[in-house]
């Protein structure tokens, strides 16, 4: 027979842990489920049918494996030209195919990013799209 | 046997994910209604087990202690050994939980070729029992990036300390690679060693499967198929705000890990993993050793009826005195 204060206690301090999540989600603001990106750029308003360099389901959760596998092959094989699933052949370059389409940085890679808690190593080498609209001004 | 038939329980399933959410397209019922059960289950059971085990009768102070009890002042007590405080009764208690220390004393006996039985030297159960458990606080650590919007600091921060080594442009979380490493362990152990294997039942393999699945399938999803985390994230946070959604792109890896982790929930409360709260309820771990020091009376003791020497001698006072026996109190 234990003490009931002890045992009390024990499960709400047991409770509070699990239910960290819910019990601090009424203390934050975020309340939309979901990082919403935008696909709102000149480049991709100007295409016809806006598809990126594969399909963007697959893009979604893939495209931190592409970019990898583009960094390999530019930057140890010499191979600038990526062979899409559907025959078509783009420049593979992060600037320059990228963000021709995807300009804007805040609203599209950040919102996810952000939201998922990642923090890719893009910017160790490339320069930071903010940084070089900073310049341009 | 054993091991097979925990094996069929596991791969069942996921058979019933699969056939559930592919061929039946029950990917409400796998996303969202599972998972509340399981939390229900698990919390709801979880707390009957605590208030069970607090109502059963604990009459006698067993504390199991191997150091010097505090005796004499100039006898040195062995605080933690033998803790006659509740101060120390907490160190103890924390050393055991953090640190396994009664697993770090494990030995094995072994019979020599002169057949005498010899101990020897045996941490690796403690080191690998150590390293899945801290393994498993720190993967459940990280998990919360699913679960909170934003991001506490202390998750961030730990993602950078476990992802220190980075494979290619990726980090690896040494974590989780641990958690399977030492999950492993247990499991071979079990096969392994002829004694343990012998007293392994249906219910000592199935937490360690369940357990190896989860972790496997966690590590396939973020290294090898790349899991949508936007799009899990989305689920999540729509639990835990009770406005459910169900992300269309969630992949088969995805609810097999999901459908694991649920029922390793469901099954907690009723399986030997109710250890991580018995451990606060040992009554042998969890009381100072001051039995010399106050007395300790069973709660339910009844009362007993006595006839004191100075009640029996108030009545047959003048008797003692005629046949001259000696008396405390002459009056």
């Amino acid at each position: 027979m234990y003490k009931p204060r002890n045992i009390i206690i024990g499960v709400i301090a047991f409770l509070a842990l699990i239910f960290f999540p819910v019990w601090s989600s009424l203390f934050t603001t975020g309340e939309a489920v979901g990082a919403e990106i935008s696909l709102d750029t000149p480049m991709i308003n100007a295409m016809e049918n806006p598809k990126c360099v594969e399909d963007t389901e697959w893009m979604r959760a893939n495209h931190m494996k592409l970019l990898a596998d583009w960094k390999v092959e530019v930057v140890r094989n010499g191979n600038r030209i990526y062979v899409a699933e559907d025959g078509q052949k783009y420049l593979a370059s992060l600037q320059n195919t990228c963000f021709e389409c995807h300009s804007n940085y805040d609203e599209f890679c950040l919102k996810c990013h952000e939201y998922n808690n990642v923090s890719p190593t893009c910017w160790t080498c490339h320069v930071e799209p903010t940084v070089v609209e900073e310049g341009n001004k | 046997m054993n091991v097979a038939v925990a094996l069929v329980i596991v791969l069942a399933i996921l058979a019933i994910a699969y056939v559930g959410v592919e061929l039946l397209g029950l990917a409400f019922v796998f996303s969202v209604v599972l998972p509340y059960v399981a939390v229900a289950v698990f919390v709801v059971g979880f707390i009957y087990r605590i208030v069970k085990w607090a109502k059963s009768p604990v009459p006698f102070r067993i504390p199991t202690t191997c150091g010097q009890q505090k005796s004499l002042d100039f006898i040195k007590q062995n605080k933690i050994e033998n803790p006659s405080s509740r101060g120390w009764v907490i160190v103890r208690m924390a050393l055991e939980v953090l640190c396994f220390r009664s697993l770090f004393r494990n030995s094995s006996a072994e019979l020599t070729e002169k057949g005498d039985l010899a101990y020897q030297w045996e941490k690796w159960l403690w080191l690998f029992a150590l390293v899945f458990h801290w393994s498993f606080f720190f993967v459940i650590i990280r998990h919360m990036r699913f679960f909170t919007d934003p991001v506490p600091g202390f998750v961030t921060l730990w993602e950078k300390i476990d992802g220190v080594f980075w494979v290619d442009l990726q980090q690896l979380y040494l974590t989780g690679v641990l958690l399977l490493v030492g999950i492993t362990f247990l499991f071979i152990r079990r096969v392994v060693i002829p004694r343990v294997r012998y007293i392994s039942l249906v219910n000592d393999f199935l937490p360690l499967l369940l357990i190896m699945g989860i972790a496997i399938t966690g590590l396939m999803m973020r290294y090898l198929t790349h899991a949508d985390i936007s799009a899990i994230k989305e689920l999540t946070m729509g639990l835990i705000t009770f406005h459910p959604v169900v992300p269309e792109d969630l992949s088969m890896v995805f609810y097999a890990h999901l459908t694991l982790v649920c029922s390793l929930l469901i099954y907690f409360p009723m399986s030997k993993l109710m250890h991580a709260a018995g451990i606060f309820m040992s009554p042998t771990r969890n009381m100072a050793n001051n039995n010399r020091m106050e007395r300790h009376i069973n709660p339910w003791n009844p009362e007993v009826e006595v006839h004191t020497y100075e009640q029996y001698e108030d009545e047959f006072r003048d008797k003692m005195r005629a046949v001259g026996l000696p008396l405390e109190k002459d009056i």
